[in-house]
């Protein structure tokens, strides 16, 4: 057995002994341990170096709040993981776990230089200073700096691990699994809510685990806490350990992290590392207890030094002793209990040392019982060791001033503050706190949420109290969630009640300057240096906080916030709650990047949307391009063949015969209803109340600035149902919009929006042959010219498929759009691209899309527009129903801006060369000889190598564009200066008449 | 004022740092000033300084509600660049980048502005397009942005992914070498000390419930929580509450108030040189100077003054920060944050004359307001004292939303295909 463990002691298993690493050196704790606990029973009371100063840190509490003991924890490649609280994490076999921020070792660190020069080391030192020269910040100071802070290292390799996420709904959520949580969890589960307790440790019970020698309702308190779960768990209640609250949000919801493998030798392939829970509950009652604070004097944070309260659970919980010879200083009754409680375990007590002059004659007569000298009325004035305390200098006070100093020999000091309610989450909700005259403590005051605070939260003291209040809690959360609720009663025995003082830095005979005395221990943030902001002007708790870092350590604030305050108060001569308490945030204990991006990884970060004919695609070679969270083919390269020789090849095979094309990417809208005409007639610039059914037309979408947001062609297929298409980027967005007008502004309308979008496959044939290629599968529509004119619509049969037949185009030639049901998709694909062989058919690619598409000079919204565009600009006033009474956008067409001169208008832009293909976002100008910088008129918007003209072509957005046509312009690129020739935007036929085959 | 140097630091040092002044006094206000200006964020208090600096008015008061800093300014993820489309928006950003290198040594106090570069990534077609015109139009304004290749984009940030088979690959990445990131605090201080030693009264916890016009229609003053306070001059810079007090002079202004969301990681080694702004996988990271990874998130959905934000958008954030550096799922959060941005129509901020004479006004800066902070502040304070725009923020004008003549950076981002 270890030196420090208490046989037969703690709710660890003697049995299960469990070996791991700290250092490269190899310990023996037992199972249950957490790292702290296993290291402090082998006597190791240094795990860590703080953050500024590099002094030795050792173990200061037993839970989340830790801000000393952070290691580095390692199991296997790519599970390395830094800063892990050594007082969390438990201890399996082979565990690898190394101390941090030390060069070249823990013991010796050369970064303890910094404490040497502490006094230059202020707060806020370097606000004042690293300034000159100017050019060594950033060269010299800053990266000094950098190195010099961070605690652990980061990860270097990708995470193996995974993570999970799932909700819940409950009636009620109890947070915090110690005596309030387990009482409020009892009476409001009997009430028959649902319920659900968590708590972040390895295991409910809270201080009971801490307190073995209470007797609740007749029971030794282990066995009361293992009853009362098992009543729990008959009432149906979710009870989940190492799981924790970590941020309340608008309408009782919360947030949970679940902590499944990190304390397992071997975890299952298949188990998640953690799960976040995302819980909306009825009602929260909040049972999170009080934090212990520490003692602020000279010297409190060696190794060795640690809170009282941390001693206690480590000596019950664990069984293990923080010492053998310990002093105690406090100013609250608890430290006392812990006192005894070593003493009664076989260490020595050398003092208490209580800041009060009169602390209870019951504790007195208990020390004395125990042979435990007691020094009351007295401070905390320094301590010495390097590695380790090995002793404290502690004064009597009287009527404030200190007397002579006498030193108390010793190997661990263990101090406590007082106590502050934790109410992290409740001001997550902006729920307000009120200052407390009677307990030294904020507590909740107006809440936001439908919320119940139980307990040590609500400043009780007292087990029984405790118990009592949660049950009461409970039943009002449980009648509150609409139950009816039933009390119960709890008599507890050995309930240590009690009281103590809060104060700011202990009183001192040393220079207050010189002392070093720590409020947030990780960040080196002194006594001194919180006085030192409030001299310099920081008056608010935020200032301080901000120009000192007090409280924004890994442990938020949970130790240093409430010494803080107090010091600033007394500082700026306010009382505490004038100088105020910062926002605490989420999440409560640091929470890893993975357990809140869940299943959202790799592959699965963002779903690929996948047409059904993508498989086809793939088995043809298609080299896929992403759009949106689409993935498209983007060109089908045959062997050999590079981008712009694949691309080339489909223009031509297209225009020459035939081309297949996969558009079911196209967003799509089903727009149904009595007023569907008088809807798409407010919301796109075309009218649409004489186009008959059977017919498409191209649309227009505006936003309310007037500029474009959106087009496609859209089909009616009766009087009341509208086939809207809308860009493949911006399907969700146009639904969106639609459904925003149609809800907010015309409720009026008797009119149903359907997103269809992933109910069709959507391919287009495109070239002279279309036609001679799809007539044989049509059947109940004719498909002569004559009789399926260019824009029509129809709903037909295709190869046996149902279909909505479009004759459109998008390319120039002659084209259909045929649109089955998804799951026909890739059939049909197939029996028109076996069917096409016989005219060369050749699928081809959103690129070669593009390339045919700009020869006609059609627009793709998002490239030739940019939001800035008016239908004018485009070119496209034709698409606006003049006799129009309004749509969505007209009224801002006529402001002065969109009708005035020299707006950019888009152009076609022909290089001199034909040979140069200008850069797609290529800036235009029109005199090359300026210097920069330039007055640009507009930029480039489609670019393309146009294999059916032999030539580059071009469109661009130029100011006052139409009138220079004819006109040279300029394009300053890197490689050179470039002439182009300003050009209609039409480039290939422009009379249609490919159109009319 | 003390002058702040390693020398008086080391002075300092030796006698204990108790001789050190107050870096700003908490002033009571007077009943009139020549200006005043409600917000004592980065912007205000700049404003303030370069009134009393360069136009030599120093009768002003920087009045907030809160402390000083507390609001946007102390809330943002510090990133600083001007490699906008725009000619207006790129010589506003560019104006403030040249402020920015000088600011530390201009305020005596250590702003710790670090050019760093900022990276910005594209994963697609559409964002190469886009980020070509960026760069195109910001050589010829003389913009310093350069295209990187996958491979160099790794180079300069070596956590990045380039993996072909990612979700949305790297395509290549802007680099605008001269952008970084600032201390969001000192800036806000650095002005205050430096605008109070020129005689400007900081005046905290001063809630201003309205703006009072006189019977021309001028502005008479400021009603606060301390009283009136009388000006003919007014500017107000209180973003997350500008259209309210505006509203209160009969102003209405087109802003939409949203919840914005950062977060920062516990703090590591130095592991991440530079930014990289990736928009359309919505990662936004930083290392700052402690260590602590400092991520941006997206504005939420819904308008609000709620300073808190909902978890989907965080949720969303960090998966796509581990999307884009995969090594760091191991990393924690340590704390997150909400602040209140106003974004206009165009998305573009409102910095000019109001039609109320006397009247000024500088919001709408949306998630991009810290990085304008020393030009933002140095034209407003132009303004207020000719009483006439300068060049710079002319076009920045509210009667552009009547006009229709935008400044339309987002619009300029548009996705759709």
């Amino acid at each position: 057995m270890t030196a420090f463990r208490v046989a037969e002691s703690g709710r660890v298993r003697h049995d299960r002994p469990v070996e791991f690493q700290f250092d490269g050196r190899s310990y023996q704790g037992l199972e249950g341990d957490t790292l702290a606990s296993a290291l402090l029973a082998n006597g190791v009371h240094l795990l860590g170096r703080s953050f500024k100063y590099h002094r030795p840190r050792g173990i200061l509490t037993a839970g989340s709040e830790e801000p000393n003991a952070l290691v580095g924890t390692r199991r296997g490649p790519g599970r390395y993981e830094p800063n892990t609280r050594a007082t969390v994490q438990e201890i399996w076999d082979g565990l690898q776990a190394e101390s941090q921020n030390r060069y070249p070792k823990l013991s010796f660190d050369l970064g303890a230089i910094n404490d040497r020069l502490y006094m230059l080391f202020s707060a806020g030192f370097y606000y004042k200073t690293f300034m000159w020269p100017r050019s060594f910040w950033e060269r010299v100071y800053e990266p000094l700096i950098r190195r010099a802070a961070g605690l652990g290292k980061a990860p270097q390799e990708p995470d193996p691990d995974h993570y999970a996420e799932r909700h819940l709904h409950t009636d009620i959520l109890v947070v915090g699994g110690g005596p309030a949580g387990l009482s409020a969890a009892r009476s409001a589960a009997k009430s028959g809510a649902r319920v659900v307790l968590v708590d972040e440790s390895a295991e409910m019970g809270g201080h009971l685990l801490s307190e073995p020698g209470l007797v609740i309702d007749g029971q030794p308190a282990w066995d009361w806490l293992a009853g009362m779960l098992e009543e729990l768990r008959e009432l149906g209640v979710r009870v989940m350990s190492r799981t924790t609250a970590i941020g309340y949000y608008h309408q009782n919801f919360l947030a949970l992290c679940e902590r499944l493998s990190d304390h397992l030798k071997e975890a299952p392939a298949d188990l998640p590392r953690e799960r976040l829970w995302q819980v909306r509950a009825g009602q929260v009652v909040l049972a999170q207890g009080a934090l212990e604070k520490p003692l602020v004097f000279d010297g409190n944070d060696r190794p060795g030094v640690m809170l009282a309260g941390a001693a206690q659970t480590y000596l019950h919980r664990y069984g293990v002793r923080a010492g053998d010879r310990h002093v105690v200083a406090t100013s609250h009754d608890s430290a006392w209990h812990a006192a005894f409680d070593l003493s009664d375990a076989g260490s020595r007590v050398e003092a208490i040392v209580d800041t009060r002059a009169n602390p209870s004659d019951a504790l007195r007569e208990a020390a004395r019982d125990r042979g435990i000298r007691v020094l009351s009325g007295h401070t905390v004035t320094g301590t010495s060791g390097r590695l380790r305390v090995n002793a404290v200098r502690v004064n009597p006070v009287h009527d404030g001033s200190v007397g002579p100093a006498e030193t108390l020999g010793c190997d661990s000091l263990l101090m406590s503050g007082g106590w502050t309610p934790s109410l992290h989450l409740f001001s997550h909700t902006k729920g307000t706190l009120r200052w407390d005259d009677e307990s030294d403590a904020f507590l909740p005051d107006q809440q936001a949420e439908a919320c119940h605070i139980a307990g040590a939260g609500r400043g009780l003291w007292g087990v029984e109290a405790v118990l009592q209040d949660g049950d009461l809690r409970g039943a009002e959360a449980a009648e509150a969630a609409g139950h009816k609720p039933e009390s119960g009663a709890f008599q507890v025995e050995n309930d240590r009640t009690g009281s103590g003082e809060t104060h700011r830095e202990l009183p001192s005979d040393r220079k207050p300057g010189r002392a070093r005395a720590f409020v947030d221990y990780q960040n080196d943030v002194t006594a001194k240096d919180i006085r030192l902001a409030v001299r310099e002007g920081m008056k608010s708790i935020e200032h301080v906080k901000r120009y000192t870092t007090n409280g924004m350590a890994t442990d938020q604030g949970k130790l240093s916030n409430m010494n803080g305050l107090m010091i600033a108060a007394d500082a700026v001569g306010k009382a505490p709650p004038q100088v105020g308490l910062t926002t605490f945030r989420p999440p409560y204990t640091p929470t890893t990047f993975g357990a809140f991006a869940g299943y959202h990884r790799g592959d699965h970060f963002e779903v690929v949307r996948k047409t059904p004919i993508d498989s086809w695609a793939e088995e043809n070679g298609a080299v896929f391009e992403p759009v949106s969270q689409w993935r498209r083919a983007w060109y089908f390269p045959r062997q050999g063949e590079d981008m712009e020789a694949a691309v080339a090849r489909e223009c031509l095979a297209t225009r020459k015969s035939l081309g297949i094309f996969d558009a079911s990417t196209l967003g799509k809208i089903e727009i149904a209803g009595p007023d569907a005409v008088e809807f798409m007639n407010r919301m796109y610039t075309n009218p649409w109340t004489k186009l008959a059914p059977g017919r498409c037309r191209y649309g227009l979408l505006l936003g309310e600035d007037g500029f474009i947001r959106d087009d496609g062609v859209i089909g009616r297929l009766s009087d009341d149902l509208f086939h809207v298409t809308t860009t493949t980027g911006g399907a969700a967005r146009v639904l969106t919009m639609m459904e925003d007008y149609l809800q907010t502004e015309w409720p009026d309308l008797n009119v149903w929006l359907t997103s269809t979008t992933e109910q069709w496959a959507t391919i287009a044939l495109n070239g002279p042959n279309a036609r001679r290629v799809l007539e044989p599968f049509v059947e109940g529509q004719d498909l002569s010219p004559e009789a399926f004119v260019h824009m029509s619509v129809a709903e037909c049969r295709v190869a046996g498929f149902p279909a909505r037949l479009f004759r459109l185009s998008f390319t120039g030639e002659l084209s259909f759009e045929i649109n089955v049901p998804a799951r026909y998709g890739r059939a049909l694909w197939e029996k028109l691209y076996e069917a096409g062989q016989q005219y060369d058919v050749c699928p081809y690619g959103t690129e070669t899309m593009h390339v045919l598409r700009a020869e006609k000079g059609f627009i793709i919204v998002g490239q030739d527009t940019d939001g800035t565009v008016t239908p004018d600009d485009a070119g496209m006033s034709w698409a606006v129903g003049k006799k129009k009474t309004d749509f969505v956008g007209m009224r801002s067409l006529s402001r002065p801006d969109l009708v005035a001169p020299g707006r950019k208008q888009l152009v076609g832009l022909l290089t001199e060369d034909g040979s140069v293909r200008l850069d797609e976002g290529a800036q235009v100008v029109a005199d090359p000889n300026q210097s920069v910088p330039m007055a640009m008129i507009g930029h480039v918007s489609s670019s393309y190598h146009s294999a059916t003209l032999g030539r580059s072509i071009a469109l661009a957005l130029l100011k006052d564009g139409r009138n220079l046509k004819g006109q040279e312009v300029y394009v300053p690129l890197p490689s050179g200066l470039h002439k182009a020739r300003v050009t209609d935007t039409v480039f290939y036929d422009p009379e249609g008449e490919r159109l009319k085959v | 004022m003390t002058r702040f140097s390693a020398l008086s630091l080391l002075k300092n040092a030796m006698t204990g740092h108790k001789d050190w002044e107050p870096q700003w006094p908490d002033s009571e206000p007077k009943q009139e000033y020549d200006v005043v200006i409600v917000g004592a964020g980065g912007h205000g208090l700049g404003a303030a300084y370069y009134l009393a600096k360069e136009h030599g008015i120093t009768n002003v008061a920087v009045i907030d509600k809160g402390w000083l800093g507390g609001g946007n300014t102390g809330r943002n993820t510090t990133i600083i660049r001007s490699n906008y489309l725009y000619d207006e928006s790129a010589r506003m950003y560019d104006h403030a980048l040249d402020l920015w290198e000088g600011l530390s040594q201009e305020l005596n106090y250590n702003v710790m502005f670090s050019q760093r570069g900022v990276m910005m990534l594209a994963h697609n077609v559409h964002d190469v397009q886009s980020f070509h015109r960026h760069l195109h139009s910001n050589r010829l304004n003389g913009v310093d942005n350069q295209w990187l290749t996958p491979e160099e984009a790794k180079a300069y940030c070596p956590p990045l992914n380039i993996s072909k088979s990612a979700r949305y690959p790297v395509m290549g990445a802007a680099l605008q070498r001269r952008a970084g990131t600032a201390r969001h605090d000192a800036v806000a201080w650095g002005y205050a000390r430096a605008a109070a030693a020129r005689g400007v009264d900081i005046v905290q916890n001063c809630p201003v419930t309205a703006i009072r016009r006189d019977s021309n229609g001028a502005v008479e003053g400021v009603e606060t929580a301390r009283g009136f306070i009388r000006a003919k001059k007014v500017a107000v810079s209180a973003a997350g509450h500008t259209s309210v007090l505006m509203d209160t002079a009969g102003v209405r202004l087109p802003l939409e108030s949203y919840p914005l969301q950062a977060l920062v990681s516990e703090p590591v080694k130095p592991i991440f040189p530079c930014v990289v702004m990736s928009n359309t996988v919505h990662a936004y990271v930083s290392q700052s100077d402690k260590g602590e990874l400092v991520v941006g998130a997206g504005t939420d959905q819904y308008t609000s003054y709620s300073q808190r934000g909902g978890l989907p958008h965080i949720q969303h954030t960090v998966a796509a920060v581990c999307e884009v550096f995969p090594i760091f799922t191991r990393m924690r959060m340590l704390r997150k944050w909400g602040g209140i941005v106003d974004v206009t129509p165009d998305r573009s901020p409102i910095l000019n004359k109001t039609p109320v004479q006397g009247l000024y006004v500088n919001c709408g800066w949306g998630t991009g307001g810290f990085k304008a902070t020393p030009g933002a502040a140095n034209v407003l304070a132009w303004t207020v004292a000719r009483d006439e725009p300068h060049p710079i923020n002319a076009p920045f004008h509210l009667d552009r939303f009547r006009t229709g003549r935008l400044i339309d950076e987002a619009a300029a981002a548009a996705v759709a295909h």
